[in-house]
């Protein structure tokens, strides 16, 4: 037992926040949003060519650097802070993850290697209203001989409109279901971005209009994906989560920052106890929401080491996005207000950390819904 | 960064279980889950008895260097000890203020000769501690410490006089520790002294405060011209303050895992009633129930984090909120036990004003937030020394 982190993993995280701060200032960040894909590709690239963050999640016998979760969360801890603008979580973090657990040994020599070389890939599964639960799936397979064609819709795909590969969930039979990937341009398959309230994370939409594809494009047993997929989507709130966190701690500081700047009846507002009780309530926030954070980074290790008990990743991802999603809401919320008015300013970037907050807060789940989960372990 | 135990702490663990199974029964039994904060009152003789039990089989101090009679146990031995310990039912400890307060005080800042003439009698279960910080006019601003302490030449003793207040167990301890102002000109944390006393001698006069719960946990303790020898004063005169806030630092150690095993068994009983009286079916009372478990479990892990920073007792982040994230925790546990009962949480079991645990706890958790720094003043804390927020004007006196 041992909540430190190794040497590696702060040599990680210092060379990341370096670089983050390098190349995702708020210039470009606000730049980055005009883009079609809504990231930097030549950041993107970088990431891939120097820092080798796709690799962090895959195993060493297909190239990858076979770390961690926690090294993984760390990361995208930072990435929250700076609001940076990338498909790492999707691609790198939760389609690496689904492929590791499903894919044959071919498939992910196959796949890795296309992400390895800075390939995005995306997965799809959210219907019309999504409740985010594996109940959400509604889009349709059926296999005959060797290809499937599916038909249906997903809404709110993260970078759906610049992923080269899509994995999709499907309903196969009556109560299967079943993983397939493809490539985005495959012929039936529609994409387009869908404009968001927070401008930092794209969504898409995708309609698949009878695509079809070989079986062979199957990722497990066919109708056997739904317990890999729930754990996925658990680890999907852990990153997401992991970013809230980092959405928390920058709200707190820079509304310190900007507190203590600030001057008012011949003192910085930061000299008040109005602001500075509003201050240290944030910085509760953050904390704890960390805590649980590292907590849960270490139960996704044990999930992917198949050790731990068997409830505790869902338990984990509830209580972390319950409680980061809170966190950056109250932090955010809470940040505009110690701005004053120059809070609700486009000039200054509180607001984006709030727009980022909010898309956090329901994605993949709200707290309500998450404790509700944890409610459910107890009492039912 | 891992959370699972390594084998030999898994052995440990088992060896601390299978010891409190033993010695937890029979004269023990009816104490098991008794005492602690809001119940400290309850069964003090087989408590006193009780911490002689577990001192004989080596589990008082476990965390102390081997020379004082500890184990030398490591920070996950001492996580373990205190999970194991509540998870048996383990009584509130009536030695912890010795064990974790006093002892390890003079391991950092006391002599030879004062180590060696009271840690024995802690490690040994006989000596018990109160302490004594808070005054009258010294609550948050606790550096307006009234009390003089003289040196009397003639006698080579100190002798103090002025009061104390909120010290629990005072009429149970033979040992107190007391701030008191060395230098009669200075104010404020300047010109301090940081005494040990024994209880009962002439000087000392004990008056417990009645308070909400209908029972008294807490006393007034007054002293006049109450004495202890020259060598009884913990680093020099003036250097009271650096003392006493060195051990506040150890206040928020290890003992924190087995509060929170208390407060688990307490949310436990209010997942139980709330399962068996139909509340675990109101969404509203089940969203409440599943925030008091992600609150208490964020409690461990910030816990966790704070104690793998080190065993020194320098505050870190995850240190500085602590107080302020247990104790808001727990007021609102009090609060939603009362929801869960609903209509019964009104009755109590008998006259004048027997109150069952739940009622004790809502009434008592009110006074969480306030004693050990209230929720304002760690606001205060984490907004100047974490936040660099400019400190709070001090008025003249």
């Amino acid at each position: 037992m041992d909540f430190r982190f190794t040497e590696e993993q702060t040599m990680i995280f210092e060379t990341a926040a370096s670089f983050l701060a390098e190349v995702s200032s708020s210039a470009d960040v606000r730049k980055n949003v005009l883009t079609d894909s809504g990231f930097d590709a030549n950041v993107w690239q970088q990431v891939c060519e120097s820092m080798y963050w796709q690799a962090i999640l895959i195993p060493e016998a297909f190239g990858g650097l076979a770390l961690g979760y926690v090294e993984a969360i760390g990361i995208l801890e930072q990435m929250g802070e700076r609001l940076f603008q990338s498909p790492f979580a999707t691609s790198s973090v939760l389609a690496t993850t689904l492929i590791g657990k499903l894919a044959s040994e071919q498939q992910q020599a196959q796949l890795f290697e296309s992400l390895l070389a800075g390939s995005v890939a995306t997965i799809a599964y959210t219907t019309a209203r999504p409740d985010w639960r594996v109940s959400s799936v509604s889009v349709s397979a059926e296999e005959v001989a060797e290809s499937v064609t599916l038909q249906g819709e997903c809404r709110f795909v993260p970078h759906a409109h610049s992923a080269d590969i899509i994995i999709v969930a499907a309903k196969t039979g009556v109560d299967g279901m079943s993983c397939y990937w493809l490539n985005s341009a495959s012929e039936g398959v529609q994409i387009e971005r869908t404009p968001t309230l927070d401008q930092t994370q794209p969504l898409g939409r995708i309609v698949f209009d009878n695509a079809v594809i070989p079986s062979s494009q199957r990722l497990g047993g066919l109708g056997q994906a739904e317990l890999a997929f729930t754990d996925v989507l658990d680890i999907a709130r852990i990153a997401a989560a992991a970013d809230l966190v980092g959405v928390a701690q920058r709200s707190l500081d820079m509304s310190v920052d900007y507190a203590k700047e600030r001057v008012q009846f011949g003192r910085t507002i930061a000299s008040f106890q109005a602001i500075k009780h509003k201050a240290a309530d944030m910085m509760l926030k953050a904390e704890s929401a960390r805590s649980l954070l590292y907590y849960a980074a270490c139960v996704a290790d044990e999930w992917l080491a198949d050790r731990g008990p068997k409830q505790a990743l869902a338990e984990a991802a509830a209580m972390v996005k319950a409680s980061a999603a809170e966190a950056a809401f109250f932090n955010a919320g809470t940040g505009i207000q110690i701005h004053g008015g120059v809070g609700i300013t486009e000039e200054y970037d509180i607001q984006l950390y709030f727009k980022r907050a909010r898309a956090g807060e329901n994605y993949l789940g709200s707290p309500a819904s998450q404790r509700e989960v944890i409610a459910r372990q107890l009492l039912d | 960064m891992q959370i699972s135990f390594t084998p030999e702490d898994e052995r440990f663990r088992q060896e601390v279980a299978d010891w409190l199974a033993e010695n937890l029964s029979g004269e023990f039994a009816h104490i098991r889950f008794r005492g602690g904060p809001g119940d400290e009152h309850s069964f003090v003789e087989a408590r006193k008895a009780w911490e002689c039990r577990l001192a004989s089989g080596g589990w008082t101090c476990i965390g102390w260097p081997e020379q004082w009679g500890g184990k030398n146990a490591t920070i996950e031995q001492q996580v373990i000890f205190n999970e194991e310990y509540a998870r048996a039912g383990g009584p509130g400890r009536v030695g912890h203020i010795g064990e974790t307060l006093t002892g390890p005080t003079l391991l950092a800042f006391g002599s030879e000769a004062q180590c060696q003439q009271y840690l024995p009698g802690i490690r040994a279960g006989t000596a018990l501690w109160c302490q004594g910080y808070s005054e009258p006019g010294a609550g948050s601003d606790l550096a307006n410490v009234r009390t003089k302490a003289v040196f009397d030449a003639p006698s080579q003793q100190w002798r103090i006089t002025g009061q104390k207040v909120w010290t629990s167990l005072a009429h149970e301890s033979q040992y107190v520790f007391v701030l008191a102002r060395t230098d009669p000109e200075s104010v404020g944390h300047r010109g301090l002294g940081f005494f040990l006393m024994a209880m009962d001698q002439p000087g000392v006069t004990i008056r417990p405060i009645p308070q909400l719960t209908g029972t008294a946990e807490f006393n007034e303790v007054f002293f006049d011209d109450a004495v202890c020898s020259a060598g009884d004063i913990v680093g020099q005169p003036g250097e009271g303050w650096q003392v006493a806030m060195g051990l506040l630092g150890f206040e928020r150690g290890v003992s924190t895992l087995g509060q929170q095993m208390l407060f688990q068994t307490e949310l436990d009983e209010i997942i139980r009633i709330a399962k068996e009286n139909g509340a675990a079916a109101d969404p509203h009372l089940r969203q409440r129930i599943a925030e008091a478990h992600i609150g208490l479990r964020t409690l461990r892990y910030n816990s966790l984090r704070m104690l793998s920073g080190g065993n020194d007792a320098a505050l870190g982040r995850e240190a500085m909120i602590y107080k302020l994230s247990w104790s808001s925790w727990h007021r609102n546990l009090g609060k939603l036990a009362m929801d869960v009962l609903g209509p019964e949480a009104e009755l109590i079991h008998a006259a004048p004003y027997e109150l069952n645990r739940l009622q004790s706890l809502f009434l008592f958790s009110r006074a969480d937030t306030i004693y050990g720094g209230t929720n304002q003043i760690q606001r205060n804390i984490i907004a100047e020394r974490a936040l660099g927020m400019p400190r709070e004007a001090r008025g003249t006196q």
